[in-house]
């Protein structure tokens, strides 16, 4: 029945009128929306929004190279997973925090409690009639719908089931880790996060596991004056999925921001990432390691970046990279919006796609639009192959072919990873994408 | 270790032109062959196909090392037999630590052989003491494969790799081009130390001066594809003194 459900979803033409509200119609009608405590304000909210704006069709601008019938669809396709437990960062002293299925199973994390910083868990917490998140949870998500709609995001501060509540004081050593395991082989998850970083403060965040078989996730991060956030994901590798990712950040005076997510093989996936610059002397970068392999799975990946400079001498940095291989495709759309006034702005941009065969491709919609004159901002983008001299290089010292693809993948995706500041983690990273690909290149 | 080539005719894969028309030559092991000759000869093309570059057609004639027949191998399969090429342009890559590339062509090389691999503290210690011969500081061996190295950086960095290796057959192409006098003679120590009975070079240049460094045993003239005179270090004392017009008149 659910296959049925699909399939005559997907089929439908959602740009049509009329077929557009039903296809919406029947989404919200297979959710099981919950009515909020604290949130209740801003799902009824969401809801009106999204009456209105609709779910995606194929012919949204920002939809062009991914097909939104999947997210669409009422229910999710069945996708098998690999049970295999990630151990990613086990070696870190860490907070951990355990989801399955987008449920928070307290009896799996450690205890909600951290020096500096205050925990709680968006289901428990949407008990009740306030709490400090209250002043974020949607505000961020709905103010990163100028210019451009994502009505997925919308939906899922419509729809979230659960999600953490953090706000942080004081520096925090400890990463808190929030770890996703999959337990049904169908699941529809709507995670929803909530982040302030009080002036000063600072927190690393990591996020691991397989979220759901369709998973829309919106992290809303208000980072304070001064404060520094770093955020590291990495969804379990060949997990066959669908996912939705959101991340919508205020950057305050002063602050810093830097997110990194890894993907290697999965489905469909999309990152959309909404940074909103508003504080002076601000730094914003948010980077992308992908590996895709077609025969894994019809493999679609998609990051859509929106930077927007409102504030003077800030920094931005956009490094996307992605290696594909066997018909996988590779999407980028990036934005830097300088708005006026936001003088001796500094924004770069950089999104790379290696084909490893002629049969992948890497699409890149690079945007600058700028209202300020004394500012520096750039954008590259390049698709192209494994470089043969290079290849030679490597082989004429005795290194096997195989063992020297490795290499020069891991050569191409090292601008992305040294967007990863702290050393032990991007170190474990690399050590865990140089076992994938070895493995890969053996088998 | 003795590097035997025969009448090798080569052709560029993607087009009909002949590059090398019959080479025949022999580098006993121990000894030191120099190769000059005009450019386009075909010097650094030779030096390709023997190494297994790709783009290249072998249309006739054999190329042995120690009677193993260079040909048939993949290009890492040449490295492990001790096929050594020290590049003109060596290549930069990003994001690949030197040592880390050192380490794993050293210990691929040991694999194929069927010896043990390197303990890291065994390999730190062996780079340690043959980087400091050629005075590449800790902090050069740290940073990426060949990334903004200096034209003499780039050259010590090959001698090092083929002193970590220990080839027993080395190919220098070029290896004095873009060189001040300073840095050619500390490239040329440095291969001057691994000269050794078992070990034999074919060095290929277009200019004497290296050669007043490296010491020829026997020095090759290249023309148009073929070897079209050989003798002693005293002919690339003529080449200096007259160019390469005389002798090509000589041939016809």
């Amino acid at each position: 029945m659910a296959d049925t459900a699909v399939l005559a979803a997907g089929a439908k033409p959602a740009a049509k009128t009329g077929a557009g509200d039903a296809v919406l119609a029947a989404r919200l009608d297979a959710l099981d929306l919950p009515v909020g405590g604290f949130t209740a304000a801003a799902r009824k909210d969401a809801a009106a929004r999204l009456q209105a704006m609709g779910l995606p069709g194929a012919r949204d601008e920002y939809w062009r190279y991914t097909n939104p019938a999947p997210f669409n669809a009422p229910l999710p396709e069945a996708l098998a997973y690999t049970s295999r437990e990630s151990s990613l960062f086990d070696g870190i002293d860490r907070l951990k925090l355990v989801f399955v299925d987008g449920v928070f199973d307290a009896a799996a994390s450690d205890p909600l409690t951290g020096e500096g910083m205050q925990i709680d868990i968006l289901s428990t917490a949407d008990a009740g009639p306030a709490h400090w998140a209250g002043d974020l949870y949607g505000k961020l998500e709905t103010s990163g719908q100028t210019p451009v709609k994502r009505p997925f995001a919308v939906l899922n501060t419509l729809a979230a089931q659960d999600g953490v509540l953090i706000r942080v004081t004081g520096k925090v050593a400890r990463p808190v880790h929030i770890l996703y395991r999959r337990d049904g082989q169908a699941t529809d998850v709507h995670v929803h996060h909530v982040i302030r970083l009080e002036p000063g403060a600072e927190l690393t965040l990591l996020e691991t596991g397989g979220i759901g078989a369709r998973s829309n996730t919106v992290t809303e991060v208000e980072i304070g004056k001064g404060a520094r956030f770093h955020h590291i994901a990495s969804k379990r590798a060949d997990d066959a999925k669908l996912g939705i990712g959101h991340i919508f950040a205020r950057v305050g005076e002063g602050a810093l921001f830097k997110s990194f997510s890894l993907a290697v093989n999965g489905r469909v996936m999309r990152n959309e990432g909404v940074i909103e610059i508003v504080g002076d002397d601000a730094v914003a970068h948010i980077a992308a390691a992908v590996l895709g392999d077609g025969n894994e799975g019809a493999f679609h990946h998609d990051d859509t970046v929106f930077i927007a400079h409102a504030a003077e001498r800030c920094e931005s940095r956009q490094v996307y990279k992605k290696v594909l291989k066997n018909g996988a495709e590779g999407i980028f759309q990036g934005k830097i919006l300088v708005k006026p006034g936001a003088q001796k702005t500094d924004g770069y941009q950089i999104s790379q796609g290696l084909l490893l065969d002629e049969g992948s491709q890497f699409l890149a919609k690079p945007e600058l639009e700028i209202y300020a004159d004394d500012v520096k901002c750039s954008h590259g983008s390049t698709t192209g192959a494994l470089d043969e001299t290079a290849l030679f290089y490597l082989r004429s010292r005795g290194v096997p072919k195989e063992q020297a693809i490795v290499l020069l993948v891991l050569s191409f995706l090292a601008d992305a990873l040294d967007e990863i500041e702290d050393e032990r983690l991007r170190d474990d990273i690399l050590t865990r994408l140089d076992e994938w690909l070895t493995s890969r290149a053996k088998g | 270790m003795s590097l035997n080539i025969n009448n090798l005719h080569v052709k560029l894969e993607d087009e009909d032109k002949q590059i090398l028309k019959g080479v025949t030559l022999e580098v006993p092991a121990g000894e030191v062959h120099a190769i000059m000759g005009p450019n386009g000869s075909g010097k650094s093309t030779l030096s390709y196909v023997l190494s297994g570059r790709d783009g290249y057609e072998v249309t006739e004639g054999s190329a042995t090392l120690d009677g193993a027949d260079l040909l048939a191998m993949e290009p890492e399969e040449r490295a492990a037999a001790g096929l050594f090429l020290a590049f003109q342009y060596p290549v930069e890559i990003p994001g690949v630590g030197n040592m880390t590339f050192l380490r794993t062509a050293l210990n691929a090389q040991r694999k194929a052989r069927g010896e043990e691999e390197l303990s890291s503290g065994d390999f730190l210690k062996l780079v340690r003491e043959k980087a400091k011969t050629l005075k590449i500081d800790a902090e050069m061996l740290k940073r990426p494969v060949n990334v903004g190295f200096s034209g003499g950086e780039k050259k010590r960095n090959e001698i090092l790799q083929m002193a970590m290796l220990e080839p027993r057959m080395c190919i220098l192409d070029e290896t004095d081009s873009g060189l001040d006098v300073d840095a050619m003679r500390l490239v040329a120590d440095g291969v001057n130390a691994l000269r050794s009975p078992e070990r034999s070079f074919l060095v290929i240049t277009h200019y004497q001066r290296l050669l007043d460094h490296i010491r020829p045993d026997v020095v090759h003239i290249m023309s148009n594809g073929r070897i079209i005179k050989t003798g002693g270090p005293e002919l690339a004392i003529e080449v200096e003194q007259n160019g390469y017009g005389d002798l090509l008149a000589e041939v016809g």
